[in-house]
């Protein structure tokens, strides 16, 4: 069927639209990074809710600082790592309110540690957004705690080396084995597939936030071409060749 | 009898005066001296009563973390820790006071640095009042010298911190947590309900409405000049406090020939040594600020034209002496008094001091 531009944007024939919750500020993500599309899911999780006057957004230390410019929500700022005390806060006070974390892996499982675990052993009514590039990408692509061995970094130029930094960090494992979570999942987002799975997570994950189930966490293995220094469609290969192995998709707990 | 007059330690009296007060929550950490304020308010479940949102935090780093959630969404939130775990909160703090956000924070103080002592001291004065964290933020700071203070301190704390959106510490130690004495306890209020928080607080996280902005939480901006314009705003902020909230009580000062400067439990001590300079023929009288920031500078600096000279007493190794130089800057002499590591100093020792450094010099 042969349409015309006028044709396709009317709204019979549209068959995709940008959620009424992202605005139009510019990204600053990089062109193949995953933020951008998670930041898109969340917002249409949000809005088929009906939860766009009920949300908090807790926004991290890292590449999602600013997720705070792109969905027009009430969000919180929080200092590196401590989104999910901040989130704990913010719920028990305001039980009617649905709120999340959206944490870096440098932010959930190196410096935020703490402040992870012991939210998700309380079972706090929350949805951890956890996105795994296996890099710190604001700060120019240094190593993450989840950086894979023998992956290069600017911090570990010859690749993570185990005897002088330790394992990569399985924090999706830890936290399933926590009796405070009901949902640890792992997704990504770099296919439509696989884009449609995560959302139908992603909704579980809020919904028992909402339903007081306790903690849910969705973490997403993630592309950071400028950090991997890669173009976008050579970091999708090696997030699936070298990232899916040692971060296999799929549900660590769903109860 | 009025029922509300109770016999209860500081800590405790920091406790019923929070529920009383209509506080939303309480985050906090255990450590020595001022345990009893969280072991309080679990053991009296607020939760159950008034609402009020009781939590054992896994850290200190966390508690303040927690205040900062729950102030960014409007409600009046407090912590409690001593020296070393409020050394830990100064991240929070500061990003507190970078986000405009009200809140109380209570040090019950003990000796340090380090570990230190569980012992008293008031040795974090500088750090209180000249920072602690980074940047240039001013924390408002009470110093309670009784009981009774520190229940009627709640309700100036978070009065004062809503009034200007600033965070507020309660500032005493080891023996004003611990001892006993008199207080009567402030009527029960009811909290704030949102459509309330929502009026006092319109810039509260509490759910975007339909045609407003969303309310974005944050001390973060990138471009130096709107940077330097939220400093110069903070700046005037603390400019109207320092105009509008200095207080002080003075003892037997009216005739003073020398004063005593001394806050909290230490001013508790120096009152004694005035009423025993006094029966010796000195004239001697005690000014006790009891904001130390913002400090009673402009009331010093009178006392300068008056008196012959001023020994600020100390339980550290000379902290707030220097805000008592400033003040008078050299019209006359200002020396320190103090012991250090959790030792409290005795009346005759002050005496003494001051007869040494002050009256024969």
């Amino acid at each position: 069927m042969n349409m015309d531009i006028q044709e396709m944007i009317k709204p019979e024939n549209l068959v995709y639209n940008k959620p009424r919750l992202m605005n139009n500020n510019p990204m600053h993500y990089c062109p193949g990074c995953s933020h951008g599309v998670i930041h898109k899911l969340i917002a249409e999780v949000i809005e088929e809710m009906g939860m766009e006057e009920k949300t908090i957004g807790v926004s991290p230390v890292g590449c999602a600082v600013f997720a705070y410019n792109y969905l027009d929500i009430d969000w919180i700022e929080a200092a590196h790592g401590r989104s999910p005390a901040v989130a704990t806060a913010v719920k028990r006070l305001n039980p009617e309110k649905m709120v999340f974390t959206y944490q870096g892996d440098g932010d959930l499982a190196a410096i935020g540690t703490a402040e992870t675990i012991h939210a998700a052993n309380r079972g706090e009514n929350i949805v951890i957004v956890f996105v795994n590039n296996a890099i710190y990408g604001m700060t120019g692509g240094q190593m993450a705690p989840t950086t894979l061995e023998g992956m290069p970094t600017s911090t570990c130029p010859y690749g993570r080396d185990i005897a002088l930094n330790g394992y990569p960090l399985k924090i999706g494992e830890i936290l399933a084995q926590l009796q405070g979570t009901c949902l640890v999942t792992r997704q990504s987002v770099q296919t439509a597939a696989a884009v449609r799975k995560a959302k139908r997570m992603l909704r579980k994950a809020f919904e028992n936030s909402m339903d007081g189930k306790g903690t849910s966490v969705v973490e997403f293995v993630s592309t950071c071409a400028s950090g991997w220094k890669m173009t976008p469609e050579q970091s999708n290969k090696w997030m699936e060749e070298n990232m899916f192995p040692f971060y296999p998709l799929g549900d660590l707990k769903n109860l | 009898m009025n029922e509300d007059i109770k016999l209860m330690k500081g800590n405790e009296a920091v406790a019923h005066a929070a529920i009383r007060y209509g506080a939303d929550g309480y985050f906090g950490y255990p450590i020595t001296p001022q345990s009893e304020i969280l072991e309080t308010l679990m053991a009296e479940k607020p939760w159950e009563t008034t609402g009020m949102v009781v939590l054992q935090a896994e850290s200190e780093v966390a508690a303040i973390n927690m205040v900062y959630g729950g102030a960014g969404s409007g409600k009046r939130v407090m912590t409690s820790s001593s020296s070393p775990g409020i050394s830990l909160k100064q991240e929070g703090i500061s990003y507190i006071a970078g986000a405009d956000l009200p809140c109380l924070i209570v040090n019950i103080m003990r000796g340090g640095p380090g570990l230190g002592t569980i012992q008293p001291s008031q040795a974090d004065y500088f750090q209180t009042v000249k920072g602690g964290g980074h940047g240039d933020y001013r924390l408002i700071t009470l110093a309670p010298s009784s009981v009774q203070e520190m229940a009627d301190f709640v309700e100036l704390g978070f009065d004062l911190a809503f009034q200007y959106s600033n965070p507020c510490m309660i500032l005493a130690d080891g023996i004003i947590g611990q001892m006993m004495e008199k207080v009567v306890l402030p009527p029960f209020r009811p909290r704030k309900t949102d459509e309330e928080i929502r009026a006092e607080s319109p810039w509260a996280t509490q759910g975007k409405r339909k045609g407003e902005a969303p309310h974005i939480i944050t001390s973060l901006e990138l471009d130096p000049a709107k940077m330097e314009e939220n400093n110069i705003r903070f700046q005037k902020k603390y400019k109207k406090i320092e105009d509008n909230e200095i207080r002080y009580q003075e003892y037997e000062c009216e005739d003073a020939e020398y004063l005593l400067v001394a806050f909290g439990s230490a001013a508790r001590i120096c009152q004694k040594v005035v009423e025993v300079a006094r029966a010796e023929g000195i004239r001697l009288g005690l000014l006790r600020p009891i904001t130390l920031w913002p400090f009673p500078a402009p009331v010093l600096s009178e006392y300068a034209n008056k008196v012959k000279g001023m020994l600020s007493v100390e339980l550290n190794a000379g902290q707030m002496v220097e805000d008592v130089r400033l003040a008078v800057n050299g019209r006359v002499k200002v020396e320190h008094f103090g012991r250090l590591g959790g030792i409290v100093f005795t009346p005759d020792e002050v005496l003494q001091a001051l007869k040494e450094k002050i009256i024969t010099q």
